[in-house]
């Protein structure tokens, strides 16, 4: 408890784009409640901090921290560590932190492939081929970047985590209903609910609210969203060859991407119990093609250009492979 | 990961570990002792508390063991290394029921099959059986226990053709006190064995012994006989099948007609009989089939008939004393509820017209096999004269072909099985009946049951000519003298090592047997399946000749594959034998290896909706989910695999099992300096 | 490395024809090398690719998935199924940098254990000469250091 009685709160961005403090900002007035029911301890994007503020606090002192962002670096490690230490709530808050998002993209990749393409890319001016130094002396002393690990790992894969929201980012609607929730819980009148949870969200996929009307399925044909002339606004997206992640992305979000014709991307990760998002979409999507020719069914798979970018485009750092070869192996192996 | 191991102590597994030495089988390759030692230590944390090795798991005292350790040693778990599931599993699940363990809480892991008897390096076998046991061991702990399925059997069945091998099944079961409802497309029942005309070894009248059998089924209280109709569609699972009879118009009414005959012989119309002539003869528009058809009642043949083509004659309505011809009769579709399906749809015959160098079709004296056994039929179009094509000319010479169609990879690749023996017949039957010069033209004598090959030597010494080698042509287009008028017969004869061109009246084409030619429609309507040569399925080509896949659905006769009537006979009563101990039990326990959704996760996406070739998998329109008939699921598991969302588990087979299982076949699988390490926090 | 790299291969089977394939090949004694370990599943149709994933992700170096010949299957055509499921996995698995040779179908009817028993000699050479995979998890023991220590270019 703060000196003020009210409970600490604290929201960190790790390894991440900010959508996820913009969301929660986007719950408009209820921020006040957060406002008028907790202290903001910590919350780089709101209010000035230093690290080694919450160095300084006490453990489990923090009731409730919203952790996003995946885990790249040492200071992302490092934070996790600290804030685990020092709340007692730790909420892995968005796909970035559930399941390792955009960032975990770049799994695919090594870190040679990455400096260069920052630090020498087509934008870049970098003639001497200068990359990042660890550690450079100046008058003053060392400075110190934090060392950038392989490959993303998500907030689990470092830390316990107590509870998952997922979403890119989670709706503002479902961010509202969690911060009711705790403020019953702490009122009494409910229940957190059991350790490793995932709240916020559905308890099915995304075709539970969406409202397109499906068929059996049975697909001679997948098209790129911008090939299609017309979308059908009534159809099922899958049943017009446009590849929707709805069937296997978690429920929660309202389905309104198809609801205005974009398919499904998956940011609300895998529906409950699932361990591999990206092979759910393999098997339900293969499953469904219309053909017993191995080569004809190639060649409708033709349609499907980068199925790791589409299956796997939240999920890579989380799925049970983590990363491609090239982010491990280096060429050493 | 096992998220077993997140589990409160007292819900740990107790398991019990058996590496079976099966004498020097498993234990001369593996060192099963080490095994079992290994085991204990190794996977104690998993759960492992008993760890033994025994000579024979399987035998009374080794099944004791196993009773005797989950009695007192509290195992709620059991792995047995030793051989195959397919041999073995049904035994330790019994031992374990009978020590009061859910017997699905067990696991048969093979190392014999697998290991033993397959690898040769000691060590490595025994390293690879350790690995099988870990995985097996970690699959055991996700088992859960589980009920068969029990369903109640409706004790009506349907068959569904009338031919020798549906009647032989019918009248068993009717015979038994049973309903039985009999459907045949054609007018009559009595299939193709009612064109026979004698029938071998024994030369015995088709017609004779057939239509006693036919009268039976046609007189009995407990058969509904429904000819000219078909089933339309097959829904439900064992025990409890609908299905739907579409029962075409006769035109006449069947309580009025006495089956006096006077419509059919006073029609005007008379046109050549396709079907049960083979175009030998003719019938009238309205018509029996044949004069001993069952049921008696005619049917009104719309194509031909003068009335439906421009509304005149109704001669028979007007001759008919009872008044039973009803031109306004409309088909009935019937809906009949059974437990048990029995399909006895027979054959048909190889067009052959397929293979224009033996002149079918072109060349007049040609015959195919069913056209000569309409001919030899006393009550046939020739009154049982063999004749030529002119209806009076008697052959002085015939030749008969064998394997037309038949052992002929251009054509149909299987032997006919009956074709040696009717050609045999036909033989003999020529020659009695004309004297002539008999030529068998075969490529083996295939003469296999009982007094065939006396019936064989008796041809022979009937003094019919028999030549090895498969005929290249039938021709009018004669070359040497005496070939003048006659056809002749282009065959390399094998044994005499040359070729010989072999003047002949007529020529007999044994035609080969193949499925009728719907029976790829008439599968999917029940939901089995055919072979690659068209043939219905068998369960098992050996072991279970009339079951099929589709528990419930039997078959019987020719549509399992070519066979003579007395197999056609046994096979209906096989079938009916099945049907009648279902019936007598009053209920089935299916294996408990089930596909459920949960409805809660299921989102309604329909992907699986097409997946199931059982028709199991149905979608509730208004509730916005599917749902999984367990009776009708037969366990694959392909939904399991493909719900994109998680929401159907399998039983028997589960995401849990299969995963523990593959953890457990690696864990111990590298050598001993490669490590999987997980991550864990900090 | 004097010894040679012995693969790890993980195979699915289907109860009705590969399995019995393999049982088949046991009863005749046919030999086969020790790298695989069978797993046991009803029919192909039941083969998720996430098994597929699991098996290599915890250190298989190969994984070979069998079934019943195409219409023959037990359950009518739930092979099709596996290979549709086969096809986008080996194209997606490229994408990780994972030889798709690493991962085979091959069919195989219950009468079939030579033939099993070949393609699985012939699969472990494969893997062999392709060499280890070993998906690593221990990326806590990865060289970071390795990494951290990039070239340092005075400007």
């Amino acid at each position: 408890m703060s000196d003020n009685g009210k409970p600490k709160f604290a929201m960190y961005w790790a390894a991440s784009c900010g959508g996820c403090e913009i969301a929660v900002l986007n719950i408009n007035e209820k921020i006040l409640d957060v406002d008028a029911n907790f202290e903001v301890v910590f919350w780089p994007v709101a209010m000035d901090a230093k690290y080694k503020d919450v160095e300084a606090m006490p453990d489990k002192s923090i009731l409730l921290t919203l952790f996003n962002g995946g885990i790249r670096n040492e200071e992302n490690e490092h934070l996790a560590i600290l804030l685990r230490q020092k709340s007692q709530i730790l909420v892995a808050f968005g796909s970035c932190a559930t399941e390792g998002c955009i960032p975990g993209l770049a799994n695919f990749s090594n870190t040679d492939q990455i400096y260069e393409a920052v630090y020498e890319g087509v934008s870049t001016d970098n003639p001497n081929h200068i990359r990042p130094q660890y550690n450079y002396e100046v008058p003053e002393g060392t400075l110190h970047i934090p060392a950038f690990y392989p490959a993303l790992r998500t907030l689990d894969q470092v830390v316990d985590v107590d509870y998952y929201m997922p979403g890119c980012p989670p709706e503002s609607h479902q961010i509202a209903a969690v911060i009711d929730l705790v403020l019953k819980v702490l009122n009494g009148e409910a229940e957190l609910p059991p350790k490793g949870a995932v709240i916020g969200a559905g308890n099915s996929t995304v075709c539970d609210e969406c409202g397109r009307k499906r068929h059996v399925k049975s697909i001679t044909k997948f098209v790129r969203i911008h090939e299609v002339d017309e979308i059908d606004p009534e159809l099922c997206l899958l049943e017009q060859g446009i590849l929707c992640n709805g069937p296997a992305t978690r429920s929660g979000c309202g389905a309104r991407c198809p609801g205005v014709g974009a398919a499904c991307i998956g940011c609300y990760g895998p529906a409950e119990g699932v361990i591999d998002y990206g092979a759910r979409l393999m098997t339900a999507v293969a499953s469904v093609i219309d053909s017993n020719d191995p080569d004809e069914i190639d060649a409708i798979l033709e349609g499907i250009p980068d199925p790791a970018g589409s299956f796997y485009r939240f999920s890579m750092p989380h799925s049970l492979l983590r990363m491609a070869k090239p982010a491990w192996s280096n060429g050493n192996r | 990961m096992s998220n077993k191991q997140n589990q409160p102590q007292d819900e740990k597994e107790r398991i019990g570990v058996y590496v079976c030495h099966c004498g020097s089988n498993i234990a001369g390759v593996v060192d099963v002792e080490d095994v079992a030692v290994w085991a204990k230590e190794e996977l104690g944390d998993q759960g492992v508390v008993v760890s033994r090795d025994y000579k024979f798991m399987c035998s009374s005292l080794g099944q004791e063991m196993i009773e005797n350790d989950i009695k007192e040693q509290g195992l709620n778990r059991v792995v047995v290394a030793a051989c195959s599931p397919h041999l073995h599993e049904a035994t330790f699940r019994k031992a374990c029921e009978r020590a009061g363990l859910n017997p699905y809480l067990s696991e048969l892991v093979s190392i014999r099959e697998q290991v033993s008897w397959v690898h040769t390096d000691k060590e490595k076998a025994t390293e690879k059986a350790k690995a099988m046991v870990a995985g097996g061991v970690e699959r055991v702990i996700e088992n859960e226990p589980l009920e068969p399925l029990r369903v109640p059997i409706h004790p009506a069945t349907l068959v569904v053709g009338g031919g020798i091998a549906g009647i032989q099944a019918a009248l068993e079961i009717a015979d038994a006190g049973y309903q039985v409802y009999m459907v045949e497309r054609e007018p009559s029942i009595g299939g193709h064995m009612a064109q026979f005309d004698k029938t071998f070894p024994t030369l015995d009248c088709a017609a004779c012994i057939l239509t006693p059998k036919m009268v039976s089924v046609g007189e009995h209280p407990n058969i509904e006989l429904l000819t000219w109709s078909e089933v339309e569609r097959v829904e439900g699972y064992v025990g409890n099948f609908s299905v739907t009879v579409r029962k075409r118009p006769r035109y006449v009414d069947t309580d009025l007609c006495t089956g006096c005959g006077i419509c059919w012989e006073k029609c005007p119309k008379k046109v050549i009989d396709e079907d049960f002539e083979q175009g030998l003869g003719y019938r009238t528009a309205v018509y029996t089939p044949f004069p001993q058809a069952v049921p008696k009642y005619p049917v009104i043949d719309t194509e031909s008939c003068i009335f439906f083509a421009n509304g005149k004659c109704k001669a028979c309505e007007k001759l008919c004393p009872t008044g039973a011809i009803n031109f306004d009769q409309e088909e009935e579709i019937l809906l009949l509820e059974v437990g048990n399906i029995i399909i006895a749809t027979g054959f048909d015959t190889f067009d052959a017209r397929r293979i224009p160098e033996y002149g079918y079709g072109r060349l007049a004296n040609v015959f195919t096999s069913v056209e000569f056994e309409r001919m030899c039929n006393a009550a046939g179009p020739t009154n049982g004269e063999v004749v030529l094509r002119d209806g009076v000319t008697k052959p002085e010479a015939v030749g008969i072909v064998h394997c037309v169609g038949s052992r002929d990879r251009n054509y149909n690749n299987y032997c006919s099985v009956i074709c040696c023996m009717s050609s045999l017949k036909f033989a003999h039957l020529v020659k009695e009946r004309t004297g002539a010069e008999v030529y068998n033209f075969y490529i083996d004598m295939r003469t296999a049951y009982k007094d065939y090959d006396e019936f064989y030597q008796r041809v022979m010494e009937e003094g019919v000519l028999f030549v090895r080698g498969r005929v290249a042509e039938i021709t009018d287009a004669t070359r040497n003298p005496g070939e003048e008028g006659k056809l002749v017969v282009q065959v390399e004869d094998t044994l005499a090592g040359r070729q010989r061109r072999i003047p002949v009246d007529m020529a007999i084409l044994s035609v080969g047997l193949q499925p009728p030619s719907d029976t790829k429609e008439v599968a999917q309507r029940f939901g089995i399946s055919c072979s690659a040569s068209g043939w219905i399925t068998e369960k098992h080509p050996k072991l279970d000749p009339v079951a099929t896949m589709t528990e419930g659905i039997f078959i019987a006769g020719a549509i399992q594959g070519p066979k003579d009537i007395p197999t056609s006979v046994a096979q209906g009563a096989a079938a009916a034998a099945r049907v009648l101990g279902r019936i007598n039990k009053g209920e089935m326990y299916l294996e408990p290896i089930r596909a459920t959704v949960d409805p809660e996760k299921c989102s309604g996406c329909r992907i699986c909706n097409n997946l199931c070739p059982f028709g199991a998998i149905i979608f509730h329109e208004d509730l916005m989910v599917t749902e999984i008939n367990h009776a009708l699921c037969q366990g694959c598991g392909t939904c399991v695999a493909a719900c994109p969302a998680g929401a159907i588990s399998g039983t028997g087979f589960s995401n849990e099992q299969v995963l523990s299982q593959i953890e457990g076949l690696l864990a111990y699988s590298f050598p001993k300096d490669f490590e999987l390490v997980e991550m864990v926090p900090a | 490395m004097s010894e040679q790299f012995e693969p790890v291969i993980i195979g699915f089977t289907c109860n009705w024809c590969s399995y019995r394939a393999a049982d088949m090949a046991g009863t005749a004694r046919i030999k086969y090398p020790p790298n695989i370990r069978l797993v046991r599943l009803m029919c192909s149709g039941r083969l998720d690719p996430t098994f597929v994933l699991k098996a290599l992700s915890e250190g298989a170096d190969g994984v070979l998935i069998t079934g019943c010949h195409p219409g023959e299957c037990h359950y009518l055509e739930q092979n099709y199924k596996a290979l549709r499921r086969y096809r986008l996995l080996l194209k997606t698995i490229a994408q990780m940098g994972i030889e798709p040779e690493r991962v085979k179908l091959v069919w195989a009817s219950a009468a079939e254990g030579v033939q099993l028993a070949r393609a699985i000699t012939t699969f472990v050479e494969e893997i062999r000469a392709l060499g280890p995979l070993r998906w690593p998890l221990r990326l806590a023991e990865m060289d970071i250091k390795e990494t951290a220590a990039v070239e340092e270019v005075v400007a």
